[in-house]
């Protein structure tokens, strides 16, 4: 224990090393052969799997598993790479509780779905620790695509693109590749630098060019891309950050989870990363508790997050919700916050209005309750910044205030597709996102070729 | 509480698992933990003839292959017969005879073909005081080339032969084993009978290669490089076994003749099975080789709360009782009609037996009705074939449902005959007979 963990405010150093060590380690770690092999051989090799309807990109996850329990990881790999070439993050991040793993036959049967995550992550692990690369490039096109984003939406169109033989030039705005997987993970769920080594491996076929902190909006605007390129692709996250509407909350110590989280996805020493004592995550969704659990981590000793709704309406999965609470970390609900109480600019508390559901319409109590906080994170959504299409020849169309596309990823504009969390009607998953980017890239290569 | 005390052509033991002949029985030091065990008898692993003892190889003996999580499934061993000294072996059968007077302790031989080299050892084995002999014409590896084991019980002239000799020298009960790597077992079965022997005991294990090294393309086990064909068991070779145990049980000329069951034993399940299929005892080797000694207890408390369950107060009120039941395929009742028969609530969509009968067999079950997900029977299809059951991975999901005399099978659209009748007397069948 070092000797911070009790200070007040917000400090760097609360552990030590080895705490920090032991904290930040892999939260599910690889599986084994052997564990491998007695996991695959619970796999019912269903017909019609349902796992494999439940996968946005449709990996045929009994074939995979199949090729575990016979000892040919690498042709496991294979399969899953065909259909998600980001396979190993998505073995990682993907909430398989509520995709594969809740539609395994066997949590029907028993309650206990078959690893299907830990499963892919050993196949996809024994690919990327072989460099075993799959996908060759087809005779060049000579056809030049765009993409904006490096981020699992971006990574899989421009790998589909590149597999048929087009260029690819990438445009992202941090100074590094990997999105959300490189930013806005929590660290323990993608330790010993994966984000960037699986990017390596997607940009290893070759025909990829990656331009780094180059931004729409600001260093390009939309028109320059579809005149200089055969076609485009926006795979942009949600840069915008949804502000609390509580009083006061412009003081030091309030902070947005998604930058803390990148923050410490990047801190060289975790260490050097601080940490309130009483910290608050105002929040339901996966961002809150990756910012929670990680406080937590940190050596923050007491984190509450506060949801304004009740845990039957958390975007937070409820494995995510359980992995909060072993850590320590209390989730209230029904609370919105109110006022952030500070003194002499820094945050000392925030108060907060109980809340009910009346006829489908969330109100406050009249009723408050006051925590003290020195840290407080705002963790209530994240949304499209609009801005950034700006300057485009044509406007492109909105739905919801994100980008509007077809079945295929196409937008309004001719020539420019999008998918990820960018685009409308999204469930702002990984794997949903690479779905989207390789489909994009399927019809965007269809008409190219047309 | 049943009795299960066991009496084997005079051998008395005080339950009906013995140890087979094999390398858990080869010395004293064994045979005490396993009678401290529990087993109620010990095949001492096979003697040889006087002079230098066989020699074993140095480098694997055993190759296996495994089920999930490695459980294993089948065992192959080129091990040869004892390869210490037989005044040694005889010392100390005698001394472990001496220690446990109430457990069974058969001896068991494999000398040459030779009237000679038989008369020579059974009487230094008599003066051990052992219960009995078991003639080693099993083993498939390493003896056979030198004519013995297997090459002996695979000629049913030489094993009726060498068990005349046996019986004309020693008073002790012989027990005849034999080898599964025959085309008819009941052919060795009947010569051992006309010997005048007082038992058989099968099966002994079957040639076979587990498996072979991909990378140094050799058969495994290997040894330097190269592999031989060894000795099949465990609980692979189980329905071999029961098969060759109810082959002579049922077979008129072998009626009645006292069988020691051997294969792939390593329940007390399996134990019943070979029991109610004819076997007076059973043998087990490969359980013991996997799991020590103490699974013993396992097997004789299982034997006896199954036989107190169903009332069975003895061993003879199980042996042999499934005997009648076994037949051959002509005269089973061709007016037995099944249907498979899916219950929707313990069914958990895994769409297994609806693959399998729609690839592999009749299809007749579904896959989806009114768009969605659902596994049912097509009767106008099923052919009553258990397919669907044996690959349905919950058990009691998928039955089969015989249709009771009159129903209509929707499949041939015929009411169910009452009676029985099978392809003797079948219009299809060109040497049917008259039906009675």
């Amino acid at each position: 224990m070092a000797d911070g963990l009790y200070a007040d405010g917000i400090a760097a150093g609360r552990l030590s090393g080895e705490e920090y060590d032991r904290n930040f380690s892999d939260l599910h770690p690889p599986l084994d052969r052997h564990e491998a092999a007695v996991e695959a051989d619970r796999c019912y090799f269903c017909f019609d799997a349902p796992c494999m309807t439940a996968c946005p990109t449709s990996i045929d996850i009994p074939m995979f598993i199949r090729q575990i329990a016979t000892d040919n990881p690498l042709g496991s790999a294979r399969t899953i790479f065909d259909q998600n070439i980001l396979g190993g993050m998505c073995a990682r991040v993907c909430p398989t509780e509520t995709l594969c793993e809740e539609a395994c036959v066997r949590e029907e049967a028993e309650g206990k779905p078959v690893q299907i995550g830990r499963l892919q992550r050993y196949a996809t692990d024994a690919a990327m620790a072989a460099g075993a690369q799959f996908y060759e490039r087809a005779a060049p096109t000579g056809r030049r695509v765009a993409i904006v984003g490096a981020g699992p939406a971006g990574l899989a169109c421009a790998h589909r693109l590149a597999v048929h033989g087009h260029d690819v030039t990438i445009f992202e705005a941090r100074p590094k590749p990997g999105g959300l997987n490189e930013f806005g993970i929590a660290a323990y769920k993608t330790p010993d630098g994966f984000a960037q080594a699986e990017v390596d491996y997607v940009m290893a076929i070759g025909g990829i060019t990656l331009e780094e902190g180059k931004a729409l909006g600001r260093d390009f605007s939309l028109g320059d891309l579809s005149r200089d390129f055969d076609a485009v692709f926006l795979g942009m996250g949600l840069a915008g950050v949804n502000a609390l509407g509580a009083e006061g909350e412009d003081v030091e110590g309030v902070e947005r989870a998604v930058d803390y989280i990148a923050h410490l996805r990047q801190a060289q020493d975790l260490a050097s990363m601080p940490v309130g004592r009483r910290v608050v995550v105002i929040g339901g969704g996966m961002t809150a508790i990756d910012a929670a659990v990680q406080a937590r981590l940190l050596g923050a000793e007491e984190v509450t997050i506060c949801y304004r709704r009740g845990q039957e309406h958390m975007n937070a999965s409820e494995f995510e919700q359980d992995l909060a609470a072993s850590k320590g970390v209390v989730i209230r609900h029904w609370l919105q916050p109110r006022r952030i109480l500070a003194d002499k600019g820094r945050v000392t508390g925030i108060e907060l209005e109980y809340t009910v559901l009346k006829d489908g319409k969330l109100s406050g109590t009249g009723e408050a309750l006051t925590l003290r906080a020195d840290q407080v994170f705002k963790a209530i959504g994240q949304s499209f910044e609009v801005g950034v299409l700006n300057g485009s020849s044509a406007s492109i169309a909105l739905e919801g205030r994100r980008i509007k596309v077809d079945e295929e990823g196409r937008t309004s504009m001719p020539k420019v597709w999008a998918g990820g969390d960018c685009i409308a009607g999204g469930d702002d998953l990984t794997v949903s996102a690479v779905a989207q980017g390789r489909d994009a890239a399927e019809s965007i290569h269809r008409a190219l070729a047309g | 509480m049943a009795d299960i005390r066991s009496n084997f052509v005079g051998i008395k033991s005080p339950n009906p698992f013995w140890l087979a002949s094999a390398p858990p029985t080869d010395k004293a030091y064994n045979v005490e933990r396993a009678f401290r065990a529990g087993w109620g008898g010990v095949v001492w692993k096979t003697l040889g003839e006087e002079g230098p003892p066989v020699v074993n190889v140095n480098g694997p003996r055993y190759g296996a292959i495994w089920g999930a999580d490695r459980r294993l499934l089948g065992l192959n061993n080129i091990e040869l017969i004892t390869d210490r000294d037989l005044y040694l072996n005889l010392r100390e059968i005698k001394q472990v005879k001496k220690n446990w007077p109430d457990r069974a302790l058969v001896v068991s031989l494999m000398v040459p073909c030779e009237e000679q080299a038989w008369k020579a050892i059974l009487p230094l084995v008599e003066e051990t005081e052992a219960d009995g002999i078991e003639l080693n014409f099993g083993c498939p590896h390493g003896m056979s080339e030198r004519g013995m084991g297997s090459a002996v019980g695979q000629v049913p002239e030489y094993v009726e032969m060498v068990v005349r000799w046996c019986k004309q020298t020693t008073r002790m009960p012989v027990i005849t084993k034999l080898t599964p790597n025959i085309t008819d077992v009941r052919k060795p079965a009947r010569a051992a009978h006309a010997g005048g022997t007082d038992a058989v005991s099968l099966i002994n294990t079957i040639n076979s290669i587990t498996g072979v090294d991909l990378d140094s393309f050799a058969p495994e086990p290997t040894i330097d490089g190269k592999g031989s064909h060894g000795g099949y068991c465990g609980p692979a070779v189980k329905p071999i076994a029961l098969n060759m145990v109810a082959e002579i049980a049922r077979d008129p000329e072998t009626a009645g003749l006292p069988i020691s069951g051997i294969g792939g034993v390593t329940t007390w399940r399996d134990a019943a099975e070979f029991l109610a299929l004819g076997a007076g005892t059973v043998q087990v080797c490969t359980a013991a080789m996997t799991y020590g000694f103490k699974i013993v207890e396992e097997m004789i408390e299982g034997l006896e709360n199954w036989m107190d369950a169903k009332g069975h107060a003895t061993l003879d009120d199980v042996i042999a009782r499934a005997t009648p039941n076994v037949t051959d395929w002509q005269y089973l009742n061709l007016n037995y009609v099944t249907k498979a028969r899916i219950d929707q609530d313990q069914c958990i969509k895994c769409g297994r037996c609806h693959i399998a009968c729609e690839d592999t067999s009749h299809q007749a079950i579904t896959a989806m009705v009114d768009g969605k997900r659902h596994f049912e029977v097509i009767e106008e299809e099923c052919v009553g074939c258990n397919l669907c059951v044996n690959v349905c991975p919950v058990e009691g999901c998928i039955d089969m449902v015989p249709l009771a005399a009159g129903a209509l099978d929707r499949r041939t659209d015929e009411e169910v005959q009452p009676s029985y009748a099978n392809w003797t007397t079948h219009p299809n069948n060109p040497s049917r007979v008259a039906a009675e």
